[in-house]
């Protein structure tokens, strides 16, 4: 009895944490996942169709509800829908002139997108673990991880994006010499040393997506999985950790998107610095 | 995937966390923002009624003015009146005076007219006196005839 529910509670937990992934299956061809050892195999050439999922109708979400709002807007007292957008607005933009010492105008609605977009996707944690797969297998759909920010695809994928940008601007900013003199010259100013300023600023760059990815993702699926863990528990003492968690996840989903938003602007300073 | 009681357990929890964020979340959220709303209104209020203040101002300086103007217009006629009516006064008063003047002067002249005719009346008389004496070579009793001699005076 004691292994059979261990099994089950390991079944339950892994069915949790599997995307619903599509792929190219070396024997069954561009077909979805049944397992997670077919979602494996499936190797690098596979989509999480729920993350995308879940992750493009938040951010059409947070289009509609601004387009609207400022569709809306008037210069007379707001109404509750552009009350809240302004004061996104105003908090962002606060934040972005606190962090950002260029002159930009792309990093603000950056910075906008980025904490709203995260903020949304991290909020459908606080739907009931069970809800969404329950629902999705009525429907004939097997897997269906809610959660965008618990797959590390989805976090890196913005992080590479926010890369990208650094890369972009470090370039437009200081010219390829520039960069490249603040590559070898940096922290140490000395023709001899190049090699390891080298070694040293490249890891530097390249950490910064990696910790800007992964700090999403891991705080994001620790707090899925202690979800899951709560939902083994007896149902009658379940909501006394669940609340709890619960609560304690809305300083978190908030937190870890402002923290993604202005470590992300943060960087794209630096990228505009000359030293 | 099998459905058991799991899923009424976080239906319960979920209850429970959305019970809370209604009675303890929400809240203070929707203070904030309500405060905001309130101060934005009040700030538009304030302006409007600033801008409703400075109207008013206008109007009521430029009454003052208007009256001003019309009073000082009002004073500028009553001088002008005053003017010429003192010097139509003057005028009648000039004229009044010139007609004494010519009054007097005639009424002198008339005298004087009369005291010369007087005189010449006397001196006629005498003369003619003188005449007759000188034709009769007699005097005559000036006496007895003073009485003629008067009468032949006033004749002239």
């Amino acid at each position: 009895m004691a292994a059979g529910s261990e099994n089950t509670a390991a079944y339950y937990i892994q069915h949790h944490l599997q995307n619903l992934t599509f792929g190219n299956h070396p024997e069954n061809g561009w077909s979805l996942a049944h397992s997670a050892e077919e979602a494996r195999e499936m190797g690098f050439w596979a989509i999480h169709l729920d993350t995308m999922g879940w992750s493009i109708a938040m951010g059409l979400l947070f289009i509609w509800l601004f387009r609207k709002a400022g569709r809306m807007a008037t210069t007379g007292v707001p109404g509750p829908l552009q009350n809240v957008v302004e004061m996104v607005i105003e908090f962002i933009e606060l934040t972005v002139r606190g962090a950002f010492h260029g002159r930009n105008p792309v990093i603000a609605p950056l910075a906008l997108t980025l904490f709203v977009w995260i903020f949304l996707m991290n909020l459908l944690k606080l739907v009931p673990v069970d809800y969404a797969p329950q629902l999705f297998s009525r429907l004939g759909i097997e897997y269906m991880k809610l959660v965008p920010t618990t797959d590390p695809n989805a976090t890196l994928g913005m992080a590479i994006g926010v890369f990208a940008l650094i890369i972009y601007y470090s370039l437009k900013v200081k010219g390829v010499g520039g960069f490249a003199k603040e590559l070898s010259l940096t922290p140490f100013n000395h023709w001899s040393l190049i090699p390891f300023n080298l070694v040293m600023e490249i890891i530097g760059l390249l950490v910064k997506p990696l910790s800007l990815g992964l700090r999403l993702f891991g705080n994001m699926f620790a707090g899925e999985v202690i979800f899951i863990l709560i939902a083994l528990l007896p149902f009658w003492v379940m909501w006394t950790l669940n609340v709890p968690w619960a609560i304690f996840h809305i300083l978190v989903i908030t937190l870890q998107a402002f923290i993604f938003t202005v470590l992300s602007v943060v960087y794209l300073s630096q990228a505009h610095e000359h030293h | 995937m099998n459905i058991n009681m799991t899923l009424i357990g976080q239906t319960i929890a979920f209850a429970i966390f959305v019970w809370f964020c209604i009675k303890y979340v929400w809240p203070p959220i929707s203070n904030a923002l309500h405060e905001r709303q309130k101060k934005i209104a009040d700030g538009l209020d304030a302006a409007s009624r600033a801008s409703r203040d400075l109207e008013l101002a206008q109007e009521r300086a430029e009454q003052t003015l208007r009256e001003s103007k019309e009073q000082a217009s009002q004073i500028l006629e009553q001088a002008n009146k005053r003017s010429s009516q003192m010097i139509e006064e003057a005028r009648e008063q000039a004229r009044a005076e010139g007609e004494r003047i010519v009054a007097s002067a005639r009424a002198e002249v008339e005298q004087e007219v009369n005291r010369a005719k007087d005189e010449l009346r006397a001196q006629v008389s005498r003369l003619a006196v003188t005449g007759a004496e000188r034709v009769l070579e007699a005097s005559i009793d000036e006496k007895a005839h003073r009485k003629l001699l008067d009468e032949l005076a006033a004749e002239l």
